[in-house]
């Protein structure tokens, strides 16, 4: 007799085959970051000589005190997560409100609303009509010019949207009854019971806003309103090394740590929270990929 | 506009929904009085819209400065009109060539082997019989997408540094006698790009085309077993078809986008000495508006380039709806 639970050897070897494929695919993944963490771990001077590959060779967290005690890079790091934080607040409360009126289907013009928002999506004005009217505006060297040129995007409305229209409508109804408004609707009822695509944006935002370098390259020229990213990329894509000697200057343990060891520091520094943070969000993130993907 | 609460029962009730008052009445009120009674509802779409005709409209209107020749001491509407002027400077430009090879080089060698890829890595993750393990992986794989390009730059350049783990591993074997500069060669740019850009977004892309074969029910496996098929062709007969219309669709969107080139990737690993392989499209489009402040003949390029996108898109479009029925439009 045929039995589907047992396995042939074809079977056991394909299992275990891709098995170890899958191991490969996760040591490669892991192993770039696990270099950069134990070099950054590792005394400076020390590490200039190389071959630290799996565990630091002088254990140091020499690099990190340097980093914390560096006010330049505490500053940027300050402007990295208030723009974060302001912006993903903001990001999400304005485009809900536009997606719950956009949800309706009832919404006089709403079709015209519609459309206006999908040619956005697919045609733009470009690099420099942008920049040309964010000059306008006074937006140069200016913190909100962070937050306002994207504090709503028809691509996150679409997901918005598509999660209000699941909402019961009797949810609603019962709240009309009591005499509540559209705002408070929308506040007091649609959101709370939105928090998965809620969550879901708020991560996209806010990877964006996190790791973002371009707007303080083209709209910042006062080095205390750069994020950190725009910071890393001076030092890393222009490769003045002297940069990050002078960033950590007049504190206590330059003696130990070097440009590049610095370097790996702050980088290890800026992207903790965020892998911190993503697997607690990873089975939302999923489910708002799904809706942009169908209806993007 | 259409109406679908006035189902069988309700006309009887007071509406309670004030916007749906002309059901009740079964004749439509007039139109101010109708807006009127969504004034709130009115009030959030308008934020939306004035945003975009700021933010969205504006800027599309600015490409007009494609034809004209400003400077920043006029306004938009004062400059003066060159007609195509600065297209035909674009096509003769010495540059041009190098610009669209290197634009389509990656853009191609992108879609051909970053595109497959990760529906490749996501048949056989699916086929990961421990639900555990599955799950680490998934979780695993995500990991670089979180990281910035700022970031992958800066691991990048420890790797490839003359006394990086590449140069120290190829000199150890001895398959080099003195370390390379991969940066600064340009004939090693593109890999590097492909390469760098698979091992950041491989996991992530998997996502939904996961989500699609977690749709696919268990009894399809399981009368597909009974028929004796193994397990690739259940991965081609059972799975593949069940994510064909996800594949059409991003495939649309990835064709459609083959001008873009990954802006961040490209200012943070470009540099003056590989030039000639990372000069594309966009890079040139930044170059000229942003660092030289050629406004009108920067915005042309761009216009170029936006035009060409949307027609590809359409194109995309069209073809995939003949082939396999499945359209973005």
């Amino acid at each position: 007799m045929f039995t589907l639970k047992r396995k042939t050897t074809g079977e056991a070897v394909f299992d275990i085959v891709n098995n170890l494929i899958m191991l490969c695919i996760c040591f490669i993944t892991l192993y770039p970051i696990w270099y950069v963490l134990v070099n950054a771990f590792n005394d400076g001077n020390d590490a200039m000589m190389g071959g630290i590959y799996w565990w630091p060779r002088e254990f140091s967290l020499e690099n990190f005190e340097a980093v914390f005690q560096s006010p330049g890079i505490m500053l940027a790091m300050g402007i990295t997560v208030a723009k974060t934080v302001i912006g993903v607040a903001v990001h999400v409360l304005f485009t809900a409100t536009v997606a719950y009126a956009l949800s309706r289907r009832n919404l006089i013009g709403g079709k015209l609303y519609i459309l206006l928002g999908t040619i956005t999506m697919f045609f733009n004005g470009g690099l420099i009509p942008t920049f040309l009217l964010n000059r306008d505006l006074h937006l140069l060297d200016n913190f909100l010019v962070y937050i306002i040129p994207v504090m709503f995007s028809f691509f996150d409305l679409i997901i918005f949207m598509t999660f209000f229209r699941e909402i019961p409508e009797g949810l609603e109804e019962a709240a009309w009854i009591d005499g509540a408004n559209d705002w408070s609707i929308l506040f007091r009822i649609v959101l709370p019971v939105s928090m998965p695509v809620v969550a879901t944006i708020a991560l996209f935002h806010g990877v964006y806003q996190w790791n973002d370098y371009f707007a303080g390259i083209i709209y910042i020229n006062n080095p205390d309103l750069q994020p950190i990213q725009t910071y890393l990329f001076r030092v890393v894509a222009q490769s003045s090394s002297n940069q990050m000697m002078v960033a950590v200057q007049g504190s206590s343990v330059t003696k130990s740590v070097t440009s590049q060891s610095i370097k790996l520091a702050t980088m290890v520094v800026t992207t903790l929270p965020i892998v911190f943070v993503y697997p607690f969000l990873q089975r939302y993130f999923v489910k708002g990929m799904m809706i942009g993907s169908i209806k993007g | 506009m259409e109406n679908k609460t006035s189902g069988n029962g309700s006309s009887a009730m007071k509406p309670l929904i004030p916007e749906l008052i002309e059901t009740g009445t079964g004749r439509k009120s007039p139109l101010w009085k109708r807006l009127l009674a969504q004034r709130h509802l009115q009030t959030m779409a308008l934020l939306g819209v004035v945003w975009m005709i700021i933010f969205n409209y504006i800027p599309m209107y600015g490409l007009i400065i494609s034809f004209k020749e400003y400077n920043i001491v006029k306004s938009i509407a004062e400059a003066p009109w060159v007609g195509l002027e600065h297209f035909r400077e674009f096509f003769d430009d010495d540059e041009l060539a190098n610009v669209i090879r290197n634009t389509l080089g990656i853009s191609l060698l992108k879609l051909f082997i970053g595109f497959p890829l990760p529906i490749v890595f996501a048949l056989f993750l699916n086929e990961v019989r421990s639900l555990r393990f599955k799950k680490s992986i998934q979780t695993i794989s995500y990991l670089p997408h979180f990281l910035s390009w700022v970031v992958l730059g800066g691991i990048l350049a420890t790797w490839l540094a003359d006394v990086g783990i590449i140069n120290n591993i190829l000199l150890a074997l001895n398959l080099i006698d003195k370390p390379i500069s991969y940066l600064a060669e340009p004939s090693y740019f593109w890999t590097i790009i492909i390469t760098s850009d698979i091992w950041k977004e491989l996991g992530w892309s998997a996502i939904i085309y996961l989500a699609a074969i977690a749709g696919v029910s268990p009894e399809m496996y399981e009368a597909a077993t009974i028929d004796g098929a193994g397990r690739f062709q259940k991965m081609w007969y059972v799975t593949l078809p069940a994510i064909k219309s996800t594949i059409s669709i991003l495939f649309i969107l990835a064709v459609s986008g083959v001008l873009n080139s990954n802006f961040d990737q490209i200012l943070v690993l470009r540099n003056s000495l590989n030039d000639s392989a990372s000069n594309v499209i966009d890079y040139y489009i930044y170059y000229t508006g942003i660092v030289s402040s050629r406004f009108s003949y920067s915005t042309a390029v761009n216009l170029i380039k936006a035009v060409i996108a949307l027609i590809l898109l359409v194109i995309a479009n069209q073809v995939s709806k003949k082939i396999n029925d499945t359209s973005l439009f």
